[in-house]
């Protein structure tokens, strides 16, 4: 009997605890909110020391997006192989290296446009984190033109090759970008590891 | 021994009970503005018609509930799957997002819906209405598809 109304008590703070759950899940919305203002001025703070020296700025800049390239590279590697779970992984670190990203160290008219491609990479990068092979490579093909169009945005200090495989999403055809001229398809991996071409080479020193 | 399940039983059904009385918050409280896909883009009625139908339940701010919502634990799964439906794409704020991110979010759309992924099978199995035969397939294909040429240009 004693047991049981243990139990019984157990069922009553679970009861409870749900409608306090509840009642928390409204509050932390606020809180967030909050803390972005705080965030943004952090930000702000952040940037004006570094613009005092014109050349830090230019590292960081350099910086930040060559990580995001080398996570980029990572899926591809992972998907050639048909490693699911390696892709999850630097899927997971994609999404949050995009979102840490300072856009502060961009110039001014570039920022809203950097936001906008680096929240898209989040997304894919959040996607490829939890899904199987085949929809990660949906994600990844998808990212390839917002790589191009960050990459002529910001340039980069190495040479990638923009490459196409006809046969990829019903014939539609896919792409993807490569820090090696050799075909390695990261759409079809091993079924099909030789299927596409070069496109284009990427190349802003 | 039988006491005891005498007891468990009674210790359910006070459980069972008990949660009816959780608040869940429900997800048809808020207006449809411009930034509604279906607004946004001024869709024809018929297609309009086919994605309320399709998709709204859980991918918008206006869900249609069944009388089973009011029932719990029933509820609380029905709204955990609309948290993250909605979390994935909210059409009521369609309208909001980037050029960029509107093209992603379309592509995935017609992904899920050319490989049969959405409408959830688990949804159809109690929305009969929702299900998509090969004609609003197509349908929806080539209207989603328009929309992202658009976009494009």
């Amino acid at each position: 009997m004693k047991k049981s109304n243990s139990i019984l008590t157990l069922a009553l703070v679970a009861g409870i605890s749900f409608s306090l759950i509840a009642c928390a899940n409204k509050k932390s919305t606020d809180h967030e909110n909050g803390n972005g203002v705080h965030d943004h001025s952090a930000m702000n703070h952040k940037a004006e020391d570094e613009m005092s020296d014109g050349s830090v700025v230019e590292t960081s800049e350099n910086k930040s997006i060559s990580q995001l390239i080398d996570q980029y590279l990572v899926i591809k590697n992972a998907l050639v192989q048909d490693d699911s779970r390696a892709a999850a992984s630097a899927g997971q670190k994609l999404a949050e290296t995009s979102s840490s990203i300072d856009l502060n160290t961009f110039e001014a008219s570039k920022q809203s446009e950097i936001k906008e491609i680096l929240e898209v990479v989040k997304e894919h990068g959040e996607h490829i984190a939890k899904s199987e092979i085949a929809h990660q490579r949906e994600h990844f093909e998808g990212m390839a033109k917002d790589f191009m169009d960050l990459l002529a945005i910001t340039g980069t200090d190495r040479t990638l090759y923009q490459q196409y495989c006809p046969m990829y999403n019903k014939n539609k055809g896919g792409y993807w970008l490569s820090d090696s001229q050799e075909i390695k398809n990261p759409l079809f991996g091993s079924k099909m590891l030789t299927c596409g071409s070069v496109k284009e080479t990427i190349s802003m020193k | 021994m039988k006491k005891w399940l005498k007891l468990s039983l009674w210790i359910v059904l006070i459980v069972l009970v008990g949660i009816q009385f959780v608040p869940v918050q429900r997800n048809e409280i808020e207006p449809v503005t411009n930034a509604d896909f279906i607004e946004h883009y001024e869709s024809p009625i018929v297609i309009g018609n086919i994605i309320r139908a399709s998709c709204y339940d859980c991918h918008s701010n206006q869900t249609k509930y069944p009388w089973y919502s009011n029932v719990q634990p029933i509820g609380f799964h029905l709204q955990n799957h609309i948290s993250e439906g909605k979390s994935e794409l909210n059409l009521s704020e369609f309208g909001l997002l980037s050029n960029r991110m509107k093209r992603t979010k379309l592509k995935s759309i017609l992904s899920q819906i050319d490989n049969d992924k959405m409408p959830m099978p688990s949804y159809l199995f109690l929305h009969s209405e929702a299900k998509l035969d090969s004609l609003k397939k197509t349908l929806l294909v080539s209207y989603f598809d328009s929309i992202l040429v658009d976009i494009d240009r």
